[in-house]
């Protein structure tokens, strides 16, 4: 019956088993702030923020505020790989920066979907989509025709049917025609743009622009709700100034904000004659009714955002101590009832007092505007350093006689904020835990590191009556603005399946790697795992262009391998089941040393080759 | 105790009753199930393996967690130790032994068939001969990877047994092995064989006492 006491034995094994794999995860934080997320566990939210002019994108997770992971965007990062492989290099185009100012996630109904996050770049005119599923770029568009300085995106429509983009600059146009700055006035012009995304795969191409005037696009907010089709934008410079735009920019009281109907706009170029302008539809909203208006903001304004609801539009005017809010309804009836108080260039300026349901006395320096979707918004105070809380309408009687009523809290930031965020702000259905503040100057805050110091992000707890500073870390140069999403909408994949590799030079099996030569063009197939290169030597004669294709044949989570080749430049980093492909000269006679840059496994200082150049 | 070993030639010719039958018709259905279910895992451990890699062996086939990958991922890893790559391959009684559960199947519903307690306690025998030698086979695979490493290995480990029931720490890892769903019918097979014959005993007892109680009564 020997058998049949094993299996006994092997019963009660199978209980003791069962019962020690339980893991406990109580802890008491006594002390601890909210934010403290003990070692080992994870945060509720992915936060990603722009980067700013470092080109980048870095995720951090919330409320810890540790940073997770760095996305190269528009900037090469060796530690990546990125800008190094042929594709990311191609990708980049001839810049090695980019300018991140606004982070927008996909969305569907009106809802984060965790498909892509999409990246704006100022300086070249650009807009990359990054893939969360392995949090790469996968996709990097422009220069976008006819547009210069592309600050005034990345903004999602309710189903990622648009990137909504708007110009920072104004210049001639075609861009690279010539007029003296002198005759800005007659000869510049601006432009929004219709990105058009492809639902399948998510790539991005430009579906149709409007002609603007000179002025400077700022920030926008796309609608949802009665809103849903329209995407708005603020200005500044509507003095049509091409000089010391500070002082000949703030002249007037009041600037223009866009209102554009994009679905009216979609509409136009696919049933009307639209003049095409480098290969892209440019629609003059003077000739086609309905596809722009201009409403009067506040002076010199930043941030124009829509609430949850999508009807209350809020502008604010960054050099004066107030806050706008727009009702949508009332935009719909003005433009129905052609209640307008004057047009500009053929576009119509609508009624301000018909459209405004009030000026809220936020505070000093009003720039961004966030929600919490229980009918609070909280605007950034750049100029007093806070965040001010106040009340959406419908506000009560005594409020609209006296709206400083409306604002119920504020907290002070240190220092300067630029934009916050709340996760789900711009989404119908805001997360309203926590807001994160991003303030441009840290000075006294923490260690000096000399002259050139990160910015702050300071957490701020908004679950309460009153707003509560909880933490606070330190930022790279230069967040501008970021966007949150709980954890669990994100699925990200942490291996390439072999399967799934479609790189036509993939290798799996040593034996079928090797080097082959046509001219001095030589290919090298090559793999990599722990803790080897087939092949390990690498021959060929100075002067070749030696392109490798280098598969990492690993299956394993984080199982990354390097390979960086000493003095030729060259760092490719492999994910597992990834083959990345990559071209250097051989233009030095020589022995040079290859190996694995990514700490991989206990024999990972042994992952080495040799390339032997050759001397002619 | 004697008494009882001397009734044991008539004890074999005894017919099983039809609640014992069913029993053995369980046996056989349980037999056949068990094909298609895994009898063992090995699950190993590490500091940054706390997900855990698995192995099941089937009667048919080696399965590893992770869609496959774990096994390969258990290959790379004792590439180290110098440990020859685990493959399915070398499991030949994986070939033959679906086929020898298929026929103790057979055997049990043979058994039911023809009722007695001989063969029944035929089919046990073998079943249990089977059982032992599979366990045995099994502990040898296990030796003969972990005891022939390749001494050019770039870690010089002393050979080891791996743990056939309970749990081991092997240098950085622990490695739990315990039977599965598969063997757990196996062993309620045995149950089965073990309770038919036991209801032929009791029933030949209760027939025996019936028998005997005149006579006690005359005593
Ligand atoms: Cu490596």
């Amino acid at each position: 019956m020997q058998h049949v006491k094993l299996l006994f034995l092997a019963v009660l094994t199978l209980g003791l088993v069962g019962c020690g794999s339980g893991s406990s995860s109580s802890n008491s934080n006594d002390g601890a702030p909210a934010s403290y997320v003990p070692p080992g566990e994870k945060d509720d939210y992915y936060l990603f923020y722009s980067g700013g002019h470092s080109g980048q994108v870095f995720v951090a997770g919330m409320p810890s505020l540790r940073e997770i992971q760095t996305v190269p965007v528009f900037t090469p990062s060796p530690g990546h790989g990125y800008g190094f492989s042929k594709k990311s290099k191609e990708m980049m185009g001839e810049y090695r920066w980019g300018d991140v100012h606004h982070p927008g996630l996909s969305k569907t109904d009106g809802t984060y979907d965790g498909r892509w996050l999409f990246v704006n770049d100022n300086a070249n005119n650009r807009v990359a989509r990054i893939s969360l599923r392995d949090f790469r770029t996968k996709q990097i568009l422009g220069p976008i025709p006819n547009s210069m300085g592309n600050h005034g995106s990345s903004f999602v429509t309710p189903n990622t049917e648009y990137l909504l983009v708007a110009t920072r600059f104004s210049v001639p146009l075609p861009k690279g025609s010539h007029a003296p700055v002198e005759t800005y006035q007659e000869n510049f012009n601006g432009i929004v743009s219709g990105v058009d995304i492809d639902q399948e795969t998510g790539e991005m191409s430009v579906g149709w622009q409007v002609k603007t005037p000179p002025f400077n696009w700022d920030l926008g907010s796309t609608g949802k709700g009665p809103s849903d089709g329209w995407a708005f934008w603020t200005s500044y410079n509507t003095e049509m100034a091409h000089d010391s735009l500070e002082i000949n920019a703030s002249q007037r009281d009041r600037d223009f904000a866009a209102f554009v109907n994009w679905e009216r706009a979609e509409e136009v170029v696919q049933n009307q004659d639209v003049n095409t302008r480098n290969g892209v539809p440019l629609i003059d909203p003077a000739e086609h009714e309905g596809v722009m208006y201009f409403v009067p903001v506040s002076k010199s304004p930043h941030g124009i955002d829509a609430s949850p609801s999508g009807r209350w539009i809020v502008a604010s005017g960054k050099l004066q101590p107030t806050t706008t809010v727009f009702d949508f309804e009332q935009v719909k009836t003005a433009i129905e009832n052609e209640d307008f108080q004057g047009e500009f260039r053929g576009v119509p300026v609508l009624n301000y007092d018909s459209i405004v349901e009030g000026e809220v006395p936020v505070g000093q320096g009003p720039l961004h505007t966030q929600y919490d979707g229980e009918g609070n918004a909280y605007t950034s105070l750049f100029i007093e350093s806070a965040v001010a809380k106040w009340s959406l309408p419908p506000w009560d009687e005594e409020t609209k006689q006296d709206m400083s009523q409306a604002v119920t809290d504020k907290i002070n930031v240190h220092y300067n904020i630029g934009h916050l965020v709340i996760p789900g702000s711009d989404t119908k259905e805001p997360y309203g835990d926590w807001l994160v503040a991003m303030n441009k100057l840290k000075k006294d805050r923490g260690l000096s590191v000399g002259p050139e110091m990160p910015e702050t992000s300071q957490l701020i707890d908004i679950s309460g009556e009153e707003m509560e500073m909880i933490e606070e870390d330190y930022t790279a140069p230069e967040p501008h603005f970021a966007q949150a999403v709980p954890a669990d909408v994100i699925d990200p994949i942490e291996v390439y399946k072999q399967e799934n590799n479609d790189h036509p030079e993939a290798r799996w099996e040593p034996e079928n790697t090797g080097v082959t030569r046509n001219g001095d063009q030589v290919t090298v197939h090559m793999i990599s795992k722990r803790s080897q290169y087939y092949p390990d030597k690498v021959e060929v004669e100075q002067g070749d262009e030696v392109t490798f294709h280098l598969t990492n044949i690993e299956q394993v989570s984080d199982m990354i391998h390097g390979f960086g080749i000493a003095e030729h430049n060259m760092n490719g980093v492999v994910a597992p089941g990834e083959t990345k492909t990559f071209t250097i000269t051989a233009d030095k006679a020589g022995v040079y040393p290859f190996y694995c840059t990514n700490f991989c496994s206990a024999l990972h200082q042994e992952m080495q080759g040799y390339l032997e150049v050759k001397p002619q | 105790m004697l008494d009882f070993l001397n009734r044991i030639p008539d004890l074999l010719d005894r017919r099983v009753p039809d609640s014992g039958r069913l029993l053995l018709v369980a046996g056989a259905v349980m037999l056949a199930v068990s094909i298609f279910l895994p009898l063992w895992q090995i699950h190993l451990v590490a500091p940054q393996y706390q997900e855990g890699l698995d192995l099941y062996i089937h009667s048919h086939k080696l399965e590893a967690g992770n869609e496959g990958q774990d096994l390969t991922e258990i290959n790379n890893l004792n590439h180290y130790i110098g440990m020859a790559p685990i493959e399915e391959e070398d499991f030949a009684e994986m070939t033959f032994i679906p086929f020898l559960l298929g026929a103790f199947s057979l055997l049990a519903l043979r058994a039911a068939f023809f009722g007695t307690v001989k063969s029944v306690v035929d089919t046990l025998v073998l079943f249990v001969y089977f059982g032992a030698f599979s366990m045995w086979r099994f502990y040898y695979q296990l030796y003969t990877y972990a005891h022939n490493l390749d001494p050019r290995a770039p870690m010089d480990i002393e050979p080891f047994t791996p743990i056939l029931i309970g749990w081991k720490k092997i240098a950085n890892f622990t490695q739990y092995s315990f039977p599965r769903e598969g063997s757990a019918l196996l062993l309620l097979t045995v149950l089965c064989f073990a309770g038919a014959i036991w209801m032929a005993v009791r029933q030949d007892h209760a027939a025996y006492e019936e028998e005997s109680e005149p006579e006690s009564a005359t005593a």
